[in-house]
């Protein structure tokens, strides 16, 4: 079967890297002295008795809902051969200003959350498209332009909401903006479990789930099905060859970025809509610069992706767990830090050996192109230096970033 | 030369198979010190994969790889390098904000503690070039040097590693005649010096020119040696292509009066303060090939883009059929009825990573039989991208292959089918047969004149001066980015041409005639 030797051609790097992740997080373990067995059994544990298990698998997909949205983001801006690295504060202005509007007005259910939604679609699209304006008219390189733009967002958002958005009262440790009514709140998919006769968890599961599965079928779609899609992965692959085909080169920078923008802006909502109904200072964060690591493991492809995400997620949950067990959380951090590396490694190598075997004549299965991760346009101006952007970028942000996401699947009873 | 020497190079029945293909079967090769030996053969016929094995980029599969008599085993160019094999690649590989010093040592660096011993390189490097005359600079930067200065630069690479048989990868294919003939000086200098010289071409008065002994291949094997002395190009050919050479000559005249395209006063800024191309205005008719001659770096790759819409007029208007199109996009040019084959394939024409129907597709992404609306029809594009392998004898497994695996003959005989196959009005075809070999060169030819004879309006680039020659009917020389001389290519020889093109001519000549009767 061609379509199974290929979904196995695109996967075998990933999986590669990730046991070879593994071995390499194992040795560190071992000179941290903590058994790595005992530690990855502790990350296998999902506890006992049905409810509890239920509850864990609950919160892998919660986690790995806004994981696969930010995977998807700079995704659609990697086709194109753009690195967006503003996601994270894309997101952020996003949630920020969505969690106020969306506290601002009394609307019926459903429009209540399409307002909300569309208002941080709109918001993250500005913010990114900002960048991808910056890159036409000025040649601003758009790596620097979006890391730029993040401290922008992130200061500007902590203004809004110590500021003018601010509902928590005066003197609270914990700043929030005005709690969205209910008529604002997402159902959770929790009737599911009743369905099949499951164990019904405390927790609740995103309704956001179906709106993430839906945004991956479209993207999917207007990536591989459409033209527009052609012309975006076209000017991922050779800038010049696009060009002289017909494709705008500098209005593709722009529709690319306003899309990765809206896909962005949709990050904060399972949270913010489906548990915390307002934004503050424990909003999750990080997860923009996560999504960098999610898209490279996933080859950029939405199926990709959603494994990712839900790898990055199963790992973010064993943090807890493995602190009960008095096994220091950053076992974590490390996994997810050295899949990264070997994953750029991986597919690099991966993709130099599709090429010489193409080249040598033999009929082999595309690879996943377009992958931001390898720089993949073959045009002398396509763009990235691709080894050392993403290693560097998402070093740092990985590990503020877990440190955080830690925190949020901490019990906070918001949803139980 | 004396017969009882061992040979410089010597394969015996060497056989490579890539899955599914045997690209070199039984290839037998006698190369003798001190000769420039050319090696001619479509491409596609093993060349290039003979030349991978003999430099060590992958090993037979069967056979032995003789130097200097005794057997040797490359596992890879490193090893090749170490035995005295160099290879000139066809694409120079240089940084071009390296000086040629820096790009000469660059992997091979002569160092003094962890510094580069600059005194050393310099020294070596000025040493090769005044012993095979390569007249080299060490300290000018190669972004200032012309293509033979670059190609020099290239040998003088290999020479520095200490090479004594170099393989020369269709050196030819990116100089202008007096370049050529400078390039033949040096070759003549290696020999001199006693260095063996393995020389790749298509182009056969060249390597009768210049070689000292000849081998065909076909289709994957050795069908002869040929003495140049002896041999004309025609028999040659023949060896080749196991048919008779195609000419470019186009018979009769199908030139119309109705204009297709026409620039008015077309003027392209440059960033160096001079015009990139300067006032240009002609005219194309219906049925009517317009050959642009001109060195290359002339203005003929901006006036492509121009007419493209790749690059913004700074004067001057183009009018394609009634219409001005200055304002518009490239799209709408091309979907008003502009074909484009690009001067580099490789940067303008494909999508290398991308399977083929995918490159069906490129440039056509708005009309069918690829799309549907406002989504790609990969069951239609597969399916034309079959008709145009077949019609356009493109050889390639399946719609499915990536471009990059197919040769470069292969590739472009694509972009052609492609682009016929949409139509067009007006075709702008930038070097078409630039590092093809002669079956789909002459494929090529003869799809660009029936496209002429059904009427299609033909801009024709080119470095190749028969060919230009040959299929145009009017002939407009561009130097400086002008426009200097407009002849008739019926009454021309690729001399005075050339002549013309160096500006060696006087502009106004009475040799000039407009052409376009």
């Amino acid at each position: 079967m061609s379509v199974l030797r290929r979904l196995g051609n695109a996967a075998l790097a990933p999986v590669l890297a990730v046991a070879v992740a593994l071995v390499i997080s194992a040795v560190v373990m071992l000179a941290i002295d903590v058994n790595p067995v005992d530690a990855l059994r502790v990350m296998f544990d999902f506890g006992e008795g049905p409810t509890q298990q239920i509850t864990a698998l609950v919160v892998i997909l919660n986690r790995a809902v806004p994981l696969f949205l930010a995977g998807l983001a700079v995704a659609v801006a990697f086709r194109a051969g753009l690195f967006n690295i503003g996601v994270e504060g894309q997101y952020r202005m996003a949630t920020v200003l969505a969690a106020g509007v969306g506290a601002a007005v009394t609307l019926p259910g459903p429009l209540h959350v399409l307002l909300t939604v569309v208002v941080a679609m709109a918001v993250a699209a500005i913010w990114a498209g900002i960048v991808g304006l910056l890159k036409v008219t000025r040649g601003v390189s758009e790596v620097i332009s979006s890391i730029m733009l993040n401290f922008i967002a992130l200061g500007t958002a902590s203004y809004l909401l110590t500021g003018p958005l601010r509902g928590s009262a005066e003197g609270a440790s914990i700043i929030t903006t005005e709690k969205i009514p209910e008529s604002g709140w997402m159902p959770s998919l929790n009737g599911v479990f009743d369905l099949f006769g499951l164990a019904n968890p405390p927790r609740q599961l995103y309704g956001f789930l179906l709106v993430a599965v839906v945004v991956g079928v479209g993207v999917s779609v207007l990536l591989k099905r459409s033209r527009f899609g052609f012309d975006l992965r076209a000017s991922g692959m050779s800038p010049s060859a696009a060009s002289a085909s017909g494709v705008d080169a500098r209005g593709m920078v722009v529709k690319t970025m306003l899309i990765s923008g809206a896909v962005a802006g949709l990050i904060g909502m399972p949270d913010l809509l489906g548990r915390d109904h307002s934004y503050g200072t424990e909003f999750t964060s990080g997860l923009g610069f996560l999504g960098i690591a999610v898209a490279l493991l996933g080859r950029n492809s939405p199926i990709g992706i959603a494994l990712a995400a839900l790898l990055f997620a199963f790992l973010d949950r064993a943090s807890v767990p493995l602190q009960i067990a008095e096994i220091p959380s950053s076992v974590v951090t490390i996994i997810q830090g050295t899949i990264v590396l070997a994953v750029v490694i991986a597919n690099e190598v991966a993709r130099r050996l599709t090429r010489r075997q193409a080249e040598r004549g033999s009929v082999v299965a595309p690879p996943a192109t377009g992958d931001g991760s390898t720089g993949g346009g073959q045009g002398p101006d396509g763009g990235l230096p691709p080894d050392d952007g993403p290693g560097s970028a998402t070093g740092p942000g990985i590990r503020t970033a877990t440190g955080d996401a830690g925190r949020t699947d901490q019990p906070q009873g918001a949803g139980a | 030369m004396n017969e009882s020497a061992p040979l410089a190079v010597e394969l015996r029945g060497i056989t490579k198979r890539f899955p599914g293909v045997v690209a070199n079967s039984d290839i037998a090769l006698r190369i003798r010190r001190g000769e420039v030996h050319a090696i001619v053969g479509e491409n596609g016929a093993g060349k290039s994969t003979l030349m991978k094995t003999l430099y060590g980029m992958h090993r037979p599969d069967e056979g032995e790889i003789l130097l200097d008599g005794r057997p040797v085993t490359f596992r890879s160019p490193a090893d090749a390098i170490a035995a005295g094999v160099g290879m000139v690649h066809q694409h120079f590989m240089l940084a071009d904000n390296f000086t040629v010093l820096e790009n000469v040592v660059l992997g091979s660096e002569p160092t003094k503690g962890i510094r580069l011993d600059r005194a050393e390189a310099r020294r070596r490097i000025q040493d090769i070039s005044q012993r095979y005359s390569l007249g080299l600079d060490p300290d000018t930067l190669v972004e200032e040097l012309g293509v033979g200065d670059r190609q020099r630069v290239e040998i003088a690479k290999v020479l520095y590693r200490g090479a004594t048989t170099l393989i020369l990868d269709e050196p030819t294919a990116v100089l202008v005649p007096q370049e050529v003939d400078e390039l033949f000086g040096n070759l003549a200098e290696l020999k001199r010096e006693g260095l063996t010289v393995i020389f790749i071409s298509h182009k056969l008065d060249e390597v009768r020119k210049v070689a000292d002994a000849i081998t065909v291949i076909r289709r994957g094997t050795t069908v002869g040696e040929a003495d140049p002395r002896t041999t004309t190009a025609k028999q040659l050919a023949e060896m080749m292509v196991g048919a008779e050479l195609p000419t470019p000559q186009t018979r009769t005249s199908t030139v119309t009066d109705t204009p297709v395209l026409e620039l008015r006063g077309v003027t392209v800024a440059s960033a160096g303060g001079r015009p990139a191309v300067d006032d240009v205005s002609l005219t194309v008719r219906e049925g009517e090939v317009v050959g642009i001659a001109g060195v290359e770096g002339n203005g003929q790759a901006e006036l492509v883009d121009a007419i493209m819409g790749l690059r913004p007029l700074a004067a001057g208007s183009i009018v394609l059929g009634t219409e001005d199109i200055a304002e518009w996009s490239t799209r709408r040019r091309r979907e008003q009825g502009i074909g484009f084959i690009p001067e580099d394939r490789h940067r303008q024409g494909m999508l290398l990573e991308a399977p083929l129907w995918e490159n069906r597709i490129l440039g056509h992404q708005t009309r069918p039989p690829s799309v549907k609306g406002a989504f790609i029809d990969r069951k239609g594009a597969r399916t034309d991208t079959e008709r145009i392998m077949r019609e356009y004898d493109v050889r390639a497994p399946s719609p499915d292959t990536l471009a990059v695996a197919l040769s470069g003959g292969n590739q472009q005989k694509l972009i052609v089918g492609r682009e016929m196959s949409a139509h067009p009005r007006l075709l702008i075809a930038a070097h078409p047969t630039r590092g093809v070999d002669v079956g789909a060169q002459s494929v090529i030819w003869e799809l660009l004149k029936d496209a002429r004879a059904e009427g299609m309006g033909i801009v024709l680039i080119s470095a190749d001066l028969d060919e230009l020659i040959g299929l145009s009917d009017t002939l407009q020389v561009m130097l400086r980015g002008a426009v200097v001389a407009t002849l008739d290519p019926a009454a021309l020889t690729p001399e005075e041409l050339g002549g013309h093109m160096t500006g060696a001519r006087d502009t106004g000549a009475p040799n000039t005639s407009v052409g376009a009767a």
